[in-house]
């Protein structure tokens, strides 16, 4: 809950900042004061969602602890030192830079509050890639050898920490992160300068932006499509499960039909875009319950049998950490039976093999959410840049309103692909390792009801007081001549 | 680089972003001073204003602390934070409130009204010193948990970490041992704000109020520092020996202070300096006494962590269960990384560095009435 509130933020915190550095880059360059009112402008609302970007994040890196007590102990190695990194990198550079872009316009010079605005954006983007490493770890765990002495798994060499940090899983996520944060920041652009049309105020403002909001949204919309694409080989290769949910795919089979909407589907597509090749096999819920044999020619266990090999995992753990100190023979014996069953141990946490599948109506219908929107948006953004761009656009009031309109529906779009992601690895917090009811803290029911309603509260708060404070900065506008 | 060497050059960082964390909580110690009743709006705003440039930097150290603690000593997170669940989450929810009242709070769409977020600022200035101080004060009166790594296996409870009551840390307040340390560290804050903004502030006004809070402060903050120094040097402490295995020792700590005399010795400078700070703020002109109250604030935390660590001791005793307790060697990463980090750590100058440089261009103009009244970049 917490991350999905904190992804309604960090977009437009991502987008936003793109938008401006561009428009005071401008400004520098032509020294025209237009521009750098231009930029005032959207700073001025880039600060208003970022304080609760900043909220809403750092609930989400204590959570680690707080409420997922185990995982936290389980991932420590792996997670800690990118968040570290993230903190030492990219924490102090936007905090530091955004206050400079902030207060900053008449104390420093052009080029240094310049600067400080590009080095705020490129904070908030290697900030994303930090965290989005240790979440690609949790979608594949690359890189770590589980060590039943210290019961936990850990990182034991550079090149461990090389596949880590260049997990495919993690790139692509971060990519598509990133660029669908421009498509928000573009469209949100887009969408209120769209309003000043309608409104006929600020004119030239609003051209200006849309033509840069749009620009940036279009370059965000494709780079989010290949990102996207890879994202899903990625799904294909590592998370199965998550893919049959996306795609509702009870029974897979090679040249797989792409579902549109249930009922519409295109023969072949899926296996085309999982697996890049139209006879490549793609397993479906049916085929992962019951094992398979993949497109290299593995043969994937059933989960039942996983299930199996991970309770045996499960107890060589606890036979070794019993005979370690009195019977190292028997205790060498168990870790081998371990050593052998420890890519399932997660599993050994299951009571039956159907736990392993999500909620597949919901990530099958945030997934055709996610795309639809996501192509509803490009073509926003073309159609709306272009007539700007030609100067016809400040009468054709019907696409205004829909430009208006996009908004909300970018952000549905947004939190539609964090529920593909999120929900659709359930029930894992680390894939195969750790399941979800294992990953937490001692804590009861209560406790835990109580603050995520607490935070509820809060953070619901806080949305609707950003939302009418931005309305209000909007509706007093820009600083720009009113032309 | 052995892996003992890492442990400790891991701890050494955690206590000194704790030193740092600590000086830079002056933010919430001098938004206390936005209830001094006999300032204006206009000075309570230019106090606003003062803080609004530099909380997100002690905001940032938390993370960093925290982030820092995960990555080097993963066992403290997930035992402390999912078993004193509530002391950190009351922590966090100030430091929440914190984080969206500078922005939201002279807004007239903010629903709640201007005053509400005053008082979550100071909610935020009293409660995050005293909970955090007393939190710190566990490290070595003990607390109630039990780590059993084996728990994983078992899928009826699965938790390596229990907390062994329902109050989930909040017992601690009721624990006046570590308490005082939360006490004091309150008041600690408190003039350490004082003291940042007769730095920042031209107002001649402001000026006199808060030098008037730092003389009144000096007793109850020497008062009950010194209590829990004593008590400290007196009680009872958790030794570690090279098997690994916890045993009581009488006046540990003060064997610590006496073993390490560099950590003395750091300890006594640092609170001669913190007291210069004051007397400066107090009884002088100067508008200085910040720097060395600040530095003195830095190399006591960092002794006391130290204390709390090295020289074979639990920094994070079970009282429940002694050998549950948590020390430098048992909680730790891994050695490749704690190695990694270790390389990463080169890039903290650095990082100050920039701050220093942006702080010194935005800080060139002190900040004064005609400017809150007039620029538009303000809180």
């Amino acid at each position: 809950m917490t991350a999905a509130y904190h992804w309604l933020f960090v977009p437009l915190t991502l987008g936003l900042a793109l938008v401006m550095a561009i428009m005071e880059t401008i400004y520098v360059v032509k020294k025209d004061e237009f521009w750098k009112k231009t930029a005032q402008f959207w700073v001025k609302l880039f600060a208003i969602n970022f304080a609760v970007g900043i909220a809403t994040g750092i609930i989400l890196e204590f959570e680690f602890g707080t409420n997922w007590s185990n995982y936290s102990w389980f991932v420590g190695d792996m997670f800690g030192a990118p968040l570290a990194i993230e903190g030492i990198l990219a924490f102090f550079m936007e905090a530091t830079f955004f206050a400079v872009m902030f207060f900053g316009w008449d104390k420093v010079s052009r080029r240094f509050h310049l600067a400080s605005t590009w080095l705020t954006g490129i904070g908030a983007s290697i900030s994303a890639y930090w965290i989005l490493v240790a979440n690609g770890w949790m979608q594949n765990p690359v890189g770590t050898t589980f060590n039943p002495d210290t019961v936990r798994s850990e990182m034991a060499s550079a090149q461990a920490f090389w596949e880590v940090i260049s997990n495919p899983v993690a790139v692509s996520k971060f990519f598509h992160a990133i660029t669908s944060g421009w498509v928000t920041g573009g469209v949100f652009v887009v969408g209120v300068s769209c309003w000043y049309l309608l409104k006929k105020r600020q004119r030239k403002f609003a051209k200006a932006s849309i033509l840069i909001g749009s620009l940036v949204g279009i370059v965000g919309s494709f780079a989010v499509m290949l990102s996207g694409d890879s994202s899903g080989v990625h799904a294909a290769e590592f998370q199965p499960m998550k893919l049959a949910a996306a795609e509702g795919l009870q029974d897979g089979g090679k040249r797989a039909a792409f579902t549109i909407v249930p009922g519409i589907k295109i023969p072949g597509m899926l296996s085309i875009l999982s697996t890049h090749d139209i006879d490549g096999f793609v397993p479906g819920i049916n085929d992962i319950l019951n094992g398979y044999t993949d497109n290299d020619g593995n043969v994937v266990p059933s989960v039942a049998e996983k299930m199996q090999r991970g309770r045996a995992a499960l107890d060589a753990l606890a036979q070794y950490r019993a005979l370690k100190d009195s019977d190292p023979a028997a205790a060498a014996e168990a870790r081998a039976v371990l050593d052998e069953n420890v890519q399932y141990m997660g599993y050994g946490h299951l009571e039956k093999p159907e736990d392993v599948i999500p909620p597949v109506g919901v990530v099958f219908w945030a997934f055709r959410f996610m795309i639809g929107l996501g192509m509803l948006m490009l073509l926003e953004l073309i159609v709306v840049g272009w007539l700007a761009w030609k100067d016809k656009l400040a009468d054709k009031k019907w696409l205004l309103i829909a430009a208006l309109c996009c908004i909300p529906l970018v952000y549905i779009c947004g939190q539609a692909g964090w529920v593909v992601a999120e929900v659709g690895r359930q029930p894992w917090t680390i894939q195969g390792l750790l399941p979800v009811n294992v990953a937490i803290s001692s804590l009861s029911a209560g406790a835990v009801k109580t603050t995520f309603f607490v935070f509820l509260a809060i953070f619901t708060l806080f949305l609707v007081i950003e939302i009418r404070i931005l309305i209000g900065a909007i509706k007093k506008g820009p600083e720009t001549p009113n032309e | 680089m052995s892996y003992i060497f890492l442990q400790n050059y891991w701890w050494f960082l955690i206590a000194l972003l704790g030193g740092l964390l600590v000086f830079l909580m002056f933010v919430q110690g001098a938004n206390l001073h936005l209830g001094n009743r006999t300032l204006s709006d206009l000075q309570k705003r230019m106090i606003l204003n003062a803080t609004g440039r530099k909380w997100e930097l002690t905001f940032t150290t938390l993370v960093t602390f925290g982030g820092a603690f995960f990555a080097s000593f993963p066992l403290f997170y997930s035992t402390s934070f999912g078993g004193a669940y509530w002391v950190w989450v009351l922590i966090l929810i100030t430091f929440v409130f914190q984080a969206v009242s500078y922005e939201f709070q002279h807004k007239k769409e903010n629903l709640i009204g201007s005053q509400a977020f005053r008082v979550f600022l100071m909610i935020n200035g009293i409660l995050a010193p005293l909970l955090i101080g007393t939190a710190v004060g566990t490290f070595f009166t003990g607390s109630d948990f039990t780590v059993n790594k084996v728990a994983i296996t078992d899928p009826a409870a699965p938790v390596i970490s229990t907390w062994g009551n329902g109050w989930h840390g909040l017992e601690a307040l009721v624990n006046y041992h570590a308490l005082l340390l939360g006490c004091s560290l309150m008041f600690l804050t408190a003039v350490l704000g004082a003291l940042y903004i007769l730095r920042t502030i031209d107002d001649s006004k402001i000026q006199e109020e808060m030098r008037r809070t730092v003389k009144m402060t000096l007793a109850p903050f020497l008062l009950f520092f010194l209590a829990w120094l004593v008590m400290l040097l007196l009680r009872t402490g958790y030794a570690v020996d090279e098997a690994g295995v916890i045993t009581l020792e009488k006046f540990k700590y003060l064997h610590n202070f006496l073993q390490m005399p560099a950590v003395l010795v750091m300890f006594l400078v640092g609170v001669v300096l913190v007291l210069r700070g004051f007397i400066l703020g107090a009884f002088t002109k100067s508008r200085h006494g910040i720097w060395p109250a600040g530095i003195g604030t830095v190399l006591v935390v960092m002794a006391v962590f130290f204390i709390a660590g090295y020289n074979s001791t639990a920094y994070y005793p079970s009282a429940t269960d002694l050998q549950s307790s948590l020390t430098i060697r048992n909680s730790s990463s891994s050695p490749f990384t704690l190695q990694v980090m270790f390389w990463v750590s080169f890039l903290i100058p650095f990082v100050v560095a920039y701050i220093a440089y942006a702080w010194r261009q935005m800080d060139r103009k002190k900040i004064t009435p005609d400017e809150i009244a007039d620029t538009k970049h303000k809180y």
